[in-house]
């Protein structure tokens, strides 16, 4: 499965149908939703959390959550 | 007529909602707390020419009404409480210009409760510089309301925001969107149930896990018997709902706001490149820690020492101008030094609070959570708990009031249980004279003073065990809290001085004033029992003439002997000879013990305590290190400050929870008893075991 955590620095994808049992609502507020576009734009020393670009919306979630969120490389 | 209007503030967090609250009402604004728990409550006025008064209350930043944290929690029940006095006539959602999208989400739920709703669009100024263009007009009319376009920076946009608050009544309040959208057959058959309510409201009850004690009961009666649905069904429908409300907002944007991407020029990724880098990261990260150390160990020492003197001074005085008698002596001995006790401490706070809210302003506190956040997970802390560890370095009590923004509870929690542990400003006096005492001033291979090096072994000590006792902590809590970590990485920022300014004030005054009282009532407390004593005490004088009678003593030296002899039959000194038997095995006397009792509101006091009781007469560091180097240990004889005896004092004062403000903080942060109850046992039992050990070993 191709998931947030697949991404290299830089990479876009589009964010998929996820299990909406696995990503907390407060992501889907702050902008995580399927059809989004997403950009790593760095990561962590020690690989994690990751830092995104979600449609303009600039966040950091952890590993363990990006791994649950599938998405279509670009 | 006079006119009265209630304002609710409200916004996503990092859109400049407190600059906003900050230029509507300048210093006119209060900050207290919501009854019962730790939520800042911010509140202020402005008036809008002489027959309207504005009452604003900036309500804590939030993504949405979905409440996941106490500070979201106050917004809804606010929101859904028409009977609370502060609810608002009119909402006004702070936006930021960039990131329109994403706010726009709270301001359709808000619009959607049939509140009358401003958006005010802040850093309107960026607008030309990022290529953001936005066609009000058409924007007001498809989302039902009226913006202003802001810039808390440049002051501009206000007076028409303050003429949209005062014709509020003019404001649509027809909602944004249909909320039966949300789940068609699910609301129709709460529309049946409950035909006279409003939906939306209704879903919010049913969905949210807030306290609604004070709504309108009779409105209410039903709801919470009224589950069909199973909690995931409802998780699910809030994703719908969210899914939903942004479908809307895309559509409704996609006319009327263009950025042209292109022409963006970011200054972000430049700066993120550098700062979250895995190793210059790091690296400028701990030259600001060194900064902000140097400001709080060696800038804030010229304030202390002034406010110090001026303390001592101004009891002289009081002693020498009011007449003489108890009254006098309790203003003087007992408040006078109380007080200076607690504003002694404002410089390091005030240095704290100027750091800590100019990274925040700017940005970069984000980025330090980002660069921590693994490290820390290791430890049941969290990326967020960074900044606590490091003020704790000054002072307990600011870091933890700093542990607010860690959502997750149980990672709060822990911060807050080990931050007392970091070396904290008040052990420093008393480091430095026992170090002096007992580690001998020599070198190792001739560069590191072993003095010098047992300092530095102390402050790691106090980080160590902070994060060892997280770890441990981590195993045995068993707090269920969701644990999610999401940060939001705003834009840059310079920082704007007013915000930082109103910062510092607000968290130096709640310093002083809160943690204040309990320290000054110590102080008093331990004058009193420092003054007082049975029997003996009241002869004093006679006694001490009659011993001395055969030694020519000059007067001054008589007048110590009596004050040491009072001290030693005051009633404190009764406690301490009283708790002479638990203190013994770790290589005290008496004296110690006293020390230690008064530690207690302070630990600074120690060296004090210890010059009164060996009547020096002087807080001369000096005399005091001679006198208590001579010191005799009544059972053993030789010197009672050895190596293993001042060994044991370190490591007594580095475990041993003795700061009164510091529980008193975290009885406020934790909201109750049992959480300052537990470090006050847990860490003196730890200091206790390890004194005990390391006197028995050593001596």
């Amino acid at each position: 499965m191709i998931t947030i955590a697949s991404l290299k620095i830089g990479q876009k994808g589009i964010i998929k149908e996820f299990s909406l049992d696995a990503v907390p609502l407060k992501l889907l507020e702050m902008g995580c939703l399927p059809g989004n576009e997403v950009r790593l734009v760095q990561i962590a020393p020690f690989k994690d959390p990751l830092y995104l670009d979600i449609n303009g919306s600039h966040l950091a979630i952890r590993l363990e959550t990006a791994r649950k969120i599938e998405i279509e490389l670009l | 007529m006079a006119k009265h209007i209630n304002v609710a503030l409200l916004g996503n967090p990092n859109t400049g909602k407190t600059s906003v609250f900050n230029r509507l009402t300048g210093l006119n604004q209060k900050v207290g707390n919501y009854p019962g728990i730790t939520v800042e409550k911010k509140q202020g006025t402005c008036k809008f020419g002489r027959a309207c008064t504005v009452h604003i209350l900036d309500l804590p930043g939030t993504y949405s009404l979905n409440a996941s944290s106490l500070d979201e929690n106050v917004v809804i029940e606010l929101l859904l409480n028409k009977n609370d006095k502060d609810f608002p006539d009119v909402a006004v959602v702070v936006a930021d210009v960039e990131n329109l999208k994403r706010n726009l989400l709270l301001f359709t739920q808000i619009k959607d409760l049939g509140i009358p709703t401003i958006l005010a669009i802040n850093m309107a100024d960026r607008m030309d510089r990022k290529a953001i263009t936005l066609d009000v007009p058409l924007l007001e009319k498809k989302l039902n309301t009226k913006i202003a376009l802001i810039s808390s920076r440049k002051n501009t946009g206000f007076d028409y925001l303050k003429k949209l608050i005062e014709n509020y009544n003019q404001l649509p309040t027809k909602p944004c969107l249909n909320a039966s959208n949300i789940a068609p057959e699910y609301f129709d058959r709460l529309r049946k149930a409950f035909p006279n309510q409003d939906l939306y409201k209704l879903w919010l009850v049913i969905t949210q896990d807030v306290n609604f004690g004070k709504l309108n009961r009779n409105e209410l009666k039903g709801i919470a018997t009224f589950q069909t649905e199973s909690a995931s069904n409802l998780k699910r429908m809030q994703q719908r709902e969210t899914i939903v409300r942004y479908q809307y907002i895309n559509e409704t944007l996609k006319e009327t706001l263009h950025i042209d991407t292109a022409n963006a020029k970011d200054l972000r990724s430049r700066l993120d490149r550098v700062l979250t880098h895995k190793v210059w990261g790091y690296v400028i990260f701990f030259g600001i820690l060194l900064l902000i150390f140097q400001a709080i160990f060696d800038w804030s020492e010229y304030p202390m020492d002034f406010i110090d003197r001026s303390f001592a001074s101004l009891g002289e005085w009081t002693k020498n101008t009011l007449p003489a008698g108890e009254f006098t002596n309790l203003i003087a001995e007992g408040i006078i030094p109380g007080i200076g006790g607690i504003v002694i401490f404002i410089p390091q706070i005030a240095f704290l609070f100027l750091f800590i809210s100019i990274l925040e302003e700017t940005g970069y506190m984000s980025r330090v959570v980002f660069l921590m956040d693994k490290l820390m997970r290791r430890f049941g802390l969290s990326g967020k708990s960074v900044v606590p560890l490091v003020a704790g370095t000054a002072c307990a009590i600011p870091a933890i009031m700093a542990t607010r923004n860690i959502e997750n509870w149980k990672e709060r929690l822990i911060t807050i249980l080990v931050t007392p542990f970091t070396t904290c400003a008040a052990r420093l006096p008393v480091y430095l004279i026992i170090i002096a005492l007992v580690i001998p001033d020599t070198r190792i291979l001739g560069i590191f003073s072993l003095q010098a090096l047992t300092l530095m072994f102390m402050y790691i000590l106090g980080f160590g065990a902070a994060i060892f006792s997280a770890w441990i902590l981590d195993k045995i809590l068993k707090i269920k809290t969701k644990s999610f970590f999401v940060v939001e990485m705003p834009n840059y920022k310079l920082p704007l001085p007013k915000n930082v300014l109103i910062t510092v004030v607000e968290k130096t005054k709640a310093f002083v004033i809160g943690a204040g009282k309990i320290i000054l009532a110590i102080s008093i407390i331990l004058w009193v029992l420092a003054s007082y004593g049975p029997g003996k005490f009241n002869d004093a004088e006679t006694i001490v003439k009659t011993e001395f009678a055969s030694q020519n003593l000059s007067p001054e030296e008589l007048e110590h002997h009596i004050d040491s002899f009072k001290l030693e039959h005051s009633y404190i000194g009764r406690i301490g000879h009283a708790i002479e038997p638990a203190v013994r095995p770790l290589g005290y006397d008496w004296k110690i013990g006293i020390a230690l009792v008064s530690s207690f509101a302070a630990r600074e006091v120690f060296v004090g305590t210890l010059a009164t009781i060996y009547s020096v007469g002087s807080d001369d560091e000096q005399t005091i290190k001679s006198r208590m180097a001579a010191e005799v240990n009544p059972v053993l004889g030789g010197p009672l400050f050895n190596f293993a005896s001042g060994i044991s004092l370190l490591l007594f004062y580095a475990f041993a929870m003795q700061c009164m403000s510091t529980l008193a903080i975290v009885r406020k942060e934790t909201n109750s008893w049992k959480w300052p109850m537990w470090q006050l046992g847990v860490m003196t039992a730890i200091a206790y075991v390890l004194s005990l050990a390391a006197y028995q070993f050593l001596k």
